[in-house]
C-alpha cells in the first residue's frame, strides 16, 4: 500500500504562485470591507498557502449590488446570445492557455491529483463553457396552441441575479457547472467558493474579465458559509440560488431562501450511491470500476459509489480482488505522477473520515484493508474496505466523503433494488451486468438522478445531473442546466380574423 | 442610343434634374476602369478527398467578372466522373470515418476553428465573393462573411446538443429515438449568396456528422474552394467536404441522381428544383430539401410611416441587385398612401448608388451574368408592353458589364407577368389595394410562398396577416432579417423543408426508434 506522502523524490513540485487573493467585485479585486483575511491551507501539510480576503455580509451586499446593476442596466442580458457565446468561447480559450497554472492551484488548495487536473478538470471546464457558449443562442421559447382565439407564446428570460455557492471537492468543475449556464442565460452572478478552495475561482474571475465579461456580471466572494454563504442565501435582491454541498447545509440554504424573498433554490447535495454488481459481470472490469467509483478524488465526490452490492456468486472473489487492487493504490503527494490518491481536503474532513472508519469497526463490519491515516503530516488516509456491512450501519447510511468502500452481498434483483433504494439519498447508481433486461429493470427502479451502466462518473456537458430525494433538486449540465437560470413568461394577445387556430 | 446617360434620363423622364445621380452612374458604371480586386485567385481545381485535382476530363470553364464580362479564372469543370470520385471519397469518409465516429465536441471544435479562420480571412473572402458575383464589397465584408462565421459557430453549438426522445409507448417497452447522421449529403448551391448558401448547407450537415459533396454554381465557383481549403486547415478530415465546380445538367444531375448519395439539398430556381426532385425520385429516393423561387409580397398598410415603408420596401427588393429568392417583389400599398408611396419610392430608387461593387458607398453592382441581365431586360419590356407604368429606370447602365438601372413599375396588375414571375433583378412592382381581406387573397394568389413583409403599426393587423399569408417567413416591420437561428424555407412551389435553426438539423438526420421490452418495470 500506500507508501504515503510527498517526499518530493522522483518528481518535481511545480512552483506555486498565488496571484489573486482578494474579493472580485464589480470587475475589481478588492479587500474585504472588514479588512479580514483567512488562511487557505495546503492539505499535503496543513500549512497556509495564502491569506485570502474574507467576505461577509457587507461584501455580499456590495457584490449583489454590482450584479444587480449589471443585470438591470448593463449590457450582459441585452447582448445577443451569440455575443454572450463569443465571450464565453474566449473565456474557454483563456482557460486552455492556463491549464497548468490552474491545475496547480486546485492541487495545492484541494489535494487533487495534478495530472488529473491538467488532463480532465481544467480542460473539462473549457469544454463545459464551450457547451454553454453554444447554448446561449439556442434558448427557445415556444408558440402555443391555445384553446381560444388567442395567440400565445413563451419567453425564456434570464432570472436575474444569481447566487452560486460552490464546494471544495471540485473547485473548478463545480464553478463552471453553475457559472457556465448562468452566464449563457444572461444572468449576473455572485459566486461564493468554498473557504477551503478559493484560489482557482479568483483566477477564473480574472480570466472572465480578460475575456470581456462586463464588470459586475461575475463576482467572486470567498468567505465562510455562516457569514458570506448565509448572506447570499438570505439576500432580498438575489433572484435565484444554486448550491452544491452537504445535505445539512442545503437545508439551511433552503430555509434562508424561504425566510427571505422565496428565491427559487436548486440543490446538489450528498449521496450514498450504490453500485450493483451482478454475477454475470466481468469480474476484473467490475473490480476496477468499483475501485474507481469509490476512490476517485480520495472519495471526496458526492456521487462516489460507496455502497457496493455484489451478487453472491462472485462476492468472495470480488472482495479478494477489490482488496488487492486497493492495496495497489499509491497515496501521496498529488503532484507526484505515480500517486493515485492525495490527501483529504482538510483536518475536519480527515478526522471525520477516520471517525467513520472507527464507527464501522465498532458496529461490527470487517475491515479488509486500510483503515488508518498515513504519512506523518498532511491529511492522507489509506484506501479502506469494509465487508459484512449491514444496511443499517452508519457506514452504509451516512456520506463519509472519504476513501471508504462498504461491500455487501445480495441474492436477487428484487432484493438489491430494495436495498439500493434504502437510503435518504438518490444521487447516482452504478450497474454492472451484461444482461439487457436486468440493466433496464434496475435503471428504472433505482431512485437516483444518474444511472451508470458498466461505467461510472460518465459526466458529460450534455448529460443533466442532479439528485432525487435528499440529494437535492434541479439539474446541472445539459440543456436542463440552463432551465434554472431562466424564467418563463407567457405572452397572450387576442386574434381576430385568423385562418387557423 | 450611343450615350448611356441619355438613356437613363430618357427612362426616368427627369432630364437635367438629377446631375448628381447622373454623375454617379457615369463614373461608377462606365467611365472608370474597374477597381482591381484586392485578392488573388489561388484555387481553381476541384477539391476531392482533401486535394485539389483537375477534372477527369481535363476540361475547364471560365468564371466571369460581372462588372466587365471578362474572365477572372479558368476553373476545373467537374462532371459525372468527378461527382463519382467525390461521392466515393465522401462515402469512405462516412463509412470508415473518422468524421461521424468523432465526438460531437471534436466536430464542434473543428467548426469553431473554421469560424475563426473565416474571420481571419474575412476581407479576402469578401473580395473573392464580390469579384465573382458582383455584389457590393461592403455588403460581403461586413454582413455576409461575418454571417458565415456566425452560422458555423451556431452549428458548432448544435453538434453536441442533438437529442432524440425517450418515448412513452403504450406497453412495457423502453423506447429510444436515435438521431443518426444520414450519410453522404449532396448539396447544390446557387450563385446569389455563394458563401452564405455554402454555410446554410455545409454547417448543419457537418454538425450532424455527415459528409458532403457540394456542387457550386458555375457562375460563382471561387469562394467555396477557398473556404473549404480553410475548413481543412481547421482540421476537417479528408473526404468529408468535397467541392465540385461544374454545370447543372452534368455535375448537378449526376449528384442528384447518384445511387450512393443519401440526401440532396438544392437551392435555386423552381424549374431546376423540379428536375432535382425528379432525379432523386428516379434514382434511390433520396430525401430532398429544396429552397426555390419566390414572388414575395410586401404589404404596406395605411397606418404605416410612409418614409420608413419606402425605405424598407426599397431594401426588400433591391438588396443584392434584386437577386434574392425572398426579394419583396410585389409591393402592395394601401390606396390611401399609394401615390405618395410611388413618388417617394421613385426618389429613393433614383438615389440608389449603382456602380463598381468594390467602390465604397456603392449599393448596387452588376447582375450576375448576361443571361440574367437579358432576362431582366425582357421582363422590363414585358412590364411596359402589358401596360404597367415605368416610373423610373428600365434600361441597362453603362456599356459593359451587367449593370441595370433601379427600375420601378406602378399600376401593376396581378395578372401581369412582372407580378407573377420571379424576375431576380432590380425591378420593383407596386400594386394598389383597398382592404385587408383583399390583400391577403391577392398576396396568396401566387405559385410561390417563400416570404412576406408586413408593414403596419396595428398589432391586430400584423397578427392577422402573419397567420393568413401562406409563406415560410413573415417579416413584420422589417425585411431580410436573417439569422442562423431563424428557420427559412418555402410554402408551395418555393420549396420543401427548412434551413437554419434547429429545423435544419432534421434535413441531415435519420430517425431510428429503438425498442426493447421492459421486465418488472418500476414505472411506465
Amino acid at each position: 500500500m500506500a507508501a504515503a506522502n510527498g517526499s518530493g523524490k522522483g518528481f518535481e513540485v511545480p512552483k506555486v504562485e498565488v496571484k489573486f487573493t482578494k474579493l472580485f467585485i464589480n470587475g475589481n479585486f478588492v479587500d474585504a470591507v472588514s479588512g479580514k483575511t483567512f488562511g487557505t491551507r495546503d492539505p499535503r501539510t496543513g500549512d497556509v498557502i495564502a491569506n485570502i480576503a474574507e467576505g461577509d455580509k457587507a461584501d455580499i451586499d456590495l457584490a449583489v449590488k454590482a450584479a444587480r446593476e449589471a443585470f438591470d442596466n448593463g449590457p450582459w442580458p441585452r447582448m445577443t446570445g451569440y455575443e454572450r457565446g463569443r465571450i464565453l468561447h474566449k473565456f474557454a480559450d483563456l482557460i486552455d492557455q492556463h491549464i497548468e497554472e490552474l491545475a496547480i492551484l486546485d492541487t495545492v488548495d484541494a489535494g487533487k491529483l495534478f495530472a488529473i487536473g491538467k488532463a480532465r478538470d481544467i480542460p473539462g471546464a473549457a469544454h463545459l463553457l464551450r457547451y454553454y457558449a453554444g447554448a446561449a443562442d439556442k434558448i427557445h421559447g415556444e408558440t402555443l396552441k391555445m384553446a381560444q382565439r388567442m395567440h400565445g407564446y413563451t419567453l425564456k428570460e434570464p432570472v436575474g441575479v444569481v447566487g452560486l455557492i460552490v464546494p471544495w471537492n471540485y473547485p473548478t468543475t463545480m464553478f463552471f457547472f453553475k457559472v457556465g449556464p448562468a452566464l449563457a442565460a444572461g444572468c449576473a452572478v455572485v459566486v461564493k467558493p468554498a473557504e477551503q478552495t478559493p484560489l482557482s475561482a479568483l483566477f477564473y474571475a480574472h480570466l472572465a474579465k480578460e475575456a470581456g465579461v462586463p464588470d459586475g456580471v461575475l463576482n467572486v466572494v470567498p468567505g465562510l458559509g455562516p457569514t458570506a454563504g448565509a448572506a447570499v442565501a438570505s439576500h432580498m435582491d438575489v433572484d435565484k440560488l444554486s448550491f452544491t454541498g452537504s445535505t445539512e447545509v442545503g437545508r439551511l440554504v433552503m430555509k434562508a431562501a424561504a425566510e427571505s424573498n422565496l428565491k427559487p433554490v436548486s440543490l446538489e447535495l450528498g449521496g450514498k450511491s450504490p453500485i450493483v454488481v451482478f454475477d454475470d459481470a466481468d469480474l476484473d472490469m467490475a473490480v476496477n470500476l468499483v475501485n474507481f467509483a469509490t476512490y476517485t478524488n480520495k472519495g471526496e465526490i458526492c456521487v462516489a459509489g460507496t455502497r457496493i452490492y455484489v451478487q453472491e456468486g462472485i462476492y468472495d472473489a470480488f472482495v479478494k480482488k477489490a482488496a488487492e487492487l486497493a492495496k495497489k493504490s499509491v497515496v501521496g503527494d498529488p503532484f507526484n505522477p505515480r500517486v493515485t490518491q492525495g490527501p483529504q481536503v482538510d483536518k475536519d474532513q480527515y478526522e471525520k473520515v477516520l471517525k467513520y472508519i472507527d464507527i464501522g469497526m465498532r458496529e461490527g463490519a470487517t475491515l479488509v484493508t486500510g483503515g488508518k491515516a498515513c504519512g506523518d503530516k498532511g491529511y492522507y488516509i489509506e484506501p479502506t474496505i469494509f465487508t459484512d456491512v449491514k444496511d443499517d450501519m452508519s457506514i452504509a447510511q451516512d456520506e463519509i466523503f472519504g476513501p471508504v468502500m462498504a461491500l455487501m452481498k445480495f441474492k436477487t434483483v428484487e432484493e438489491v433494488i430494495q436495498k439500493a433504494n434504502n437510503t435518504r439519498y438518490g444521487l447516482a447508481a452504478g450497474i454492472v451486468t451484461k444482461n439487457i433486461d436486468i440493466a433496464n429493470t434496475v435503471s428504472r427502479s433505482i431512485r437516483a438522478g444518474a444511472i451508470w451502466i458498466n461505467c461510472y462518473f460518465a459526466f458529460d456537458p450534455d448529460a443533466p445531473f442532479g439528485g432525487y430525494k435528499m440529494s437535492g433538486f434541479g439539474k446541472d449540465m445539459g440543456m436542463d442546466g440552463l432551465e434554472k437560470y431562466l424564467q418563463t413568461k407567457t405572452v397572450v394577445t387576442p386574434l381576430y380574423n385568423t385562418p387557423w387556430l | 442610343m450611343s450615350d448611356h446617360r441619355a438613356r437613363i434620363l430618357h427612362a426616368d423622364g427627369t432630364r437635367g434634374l438629377l446631375p448628381g445621380v447622373l454623375q454617379r452612374f457615369t463614373t461608377a458604371a462606365a467611365a472608370e476602369e474597374p477597381i482591381s480586386p484586392p485578392v488573388q485567385v489561388n484555387y481553381t481545381k476541384l477539391l476531392i478527398n482533401g486535394n485539389f485535382v483537375d477534372s477527369a476530363s481535363g476540361k475547364s470553364f471560365p468564371t466571369l467578372d460581372p462588372r466587365t464580362g471578362e474572365v477572372i479564372a479558368h476553373v476545373a469543370e467537374g462532371d459525372a466522373e468527378d461527382i463519382n470520385r467525390a461521392v466515393a471519397a465522401a462515402r469512405k469518409a462516412f463509412d470508415v470515418g473518422p468524421w461521424p465516429k468523432m465526438t460531437a465536441y471534436e466536430r464542434s471544435r473543428i467548426l469553431l476553428r473554421f469560424a475563426d479562420l473565416i474571420e481571419k480571412h474575412n476581407d479576402e473572402l469578401a473580395a473573392l465573393e464580390t469579384w465573382d458575383n458582383g455584389k457590393p464589397y461592403e455588403q460581403a465584408a461586413h454582413i455576409e462573411v461575418p454571417m458565415v462565421a456566425r452560422l458555423m459557430r451556431y452549428y458548432a453549438g448544435w453538434a453536441d446538443k442533438i437529442h432524440g426522445l425517450i418515448v412513452p409507448a403504450d406497453g412495457p417497452h423502453h423506447v429510444q429515438v436515435l438521431h443518426e447522421p444520414i450519410g453522404v449529403a449532396g448539396q447544390i448551391i446557387p450563385w446569389n449568396f455563394p458563401l452564405l448558401m455554402y454555410a446554410w448547407k455545409v454547417g448543419p450537415a457537418l454538425a450532424c456528422g455527415n459528409t458532403v459533396v457540394l456542387k457550386t454554381a458555375e457562375q460563382t465557383p471561387l469562394s467555396a474552394l477557398y473556404v473549404t481549403k480553410l475548413l481543412h486547415e481547421a482540421g476537417l478530415p479528408e473526404g468529408v467536404v468535397n467541392v465540385v465546380s461544374g454545370f447543372g445538367p452534368t455535375a448537378g444531375a449526376a449528384l442528384a441522381s447518384h445511387m450512393d448519395v443519401d440526401k440532396i439539398a438544392f437551392t435555386g430556381s423552381t424549374d431546376t428544383g423540379k428536375i432535382v426532385l425528379e432525379l432523386a425520385a428516379r434514382s434511390n429516393l433520396k430525401p430532398v430539401t429544396l429552397e426555390l423561387g419566390g414572388k414575395s409580397p410586401f404589404v404596406i398598410m395605411d397606418d404605416a410611416d410612409v418614409d420608413q415603408a419606402v425605405e424598407l420596401a426599397h431594401f426588400a427588393l433591391f438588396f443584392n441587385q434584386g437577386q434574392c429568392c425572398c426579394a419583396g417583389s410585389r409591393t402592395f400599398v394601401h390606396e390611401r398612401i399609394y401615390d405618395e408611396f410611388v413618388e417617394k419610392a421613385k426618389a429613393r430608387a433614383l438615389k440608389r448608388v449603382v456602380g463598381d461593387p468594390f467602390r465604397k458607398g456603392v449599393e448596387q453592382g452588376p447582375q450576375i451574368d448576361d443571361e440574367q441581365f437579358n432576362k431582366i431586360l425582357r421582363y422590363i419590356r414585358s412590364g411596359v408592353d402589358s401596360g404597367a407604368t415605368l416610373v423610373t429606370g428600365g434600361d441597362r447602365l453603362g456599356e459593359k458589364g451587367f449593370y441595370i438601372q433601379p427600375t420601378i413599375f406602378s399600376d401593376v396588375q396581378d395578372g401581369m407577368k412582372i407580378a407573377q414571375e420571379e424576375i431576380f433583378g432590380p425591378v420593383q412592382s407596386i400594386l394598389k389595394f383597398k382592404d385587408l381581406n383583399e390583400v391577403i387573397e391577392r398576396a396568396n394568389a401566387s405559385q410561390y410562398g417563400l416570404a412576406a413583409g408586413v408593414f403596419t403599426k396595428s398589432l391586430d393587423t400584423a397578427n392577422t396577416l402573419t397567420r393568413a399569408l401562406k409563406v415560410g417567413t413573415v417579416w413584420v416591420n422589417c425585411f431580410d432579417v436573417f439569422d442562423a437561428a431563424i428557420p427559412f424555407g418555402g410554402y408551395k412551389q418555393s420549396g420543401i423543408g427548412r434551413e437554419k435553426g434547429i429545423d435544419s438539423l432534421k434535413n441531415y438526420l435519420q430517425v431510428k426508434a429503438v425498442v426493447t421490452p421492459l421486465k418488472n418495470a418500476a414505472w411506465l
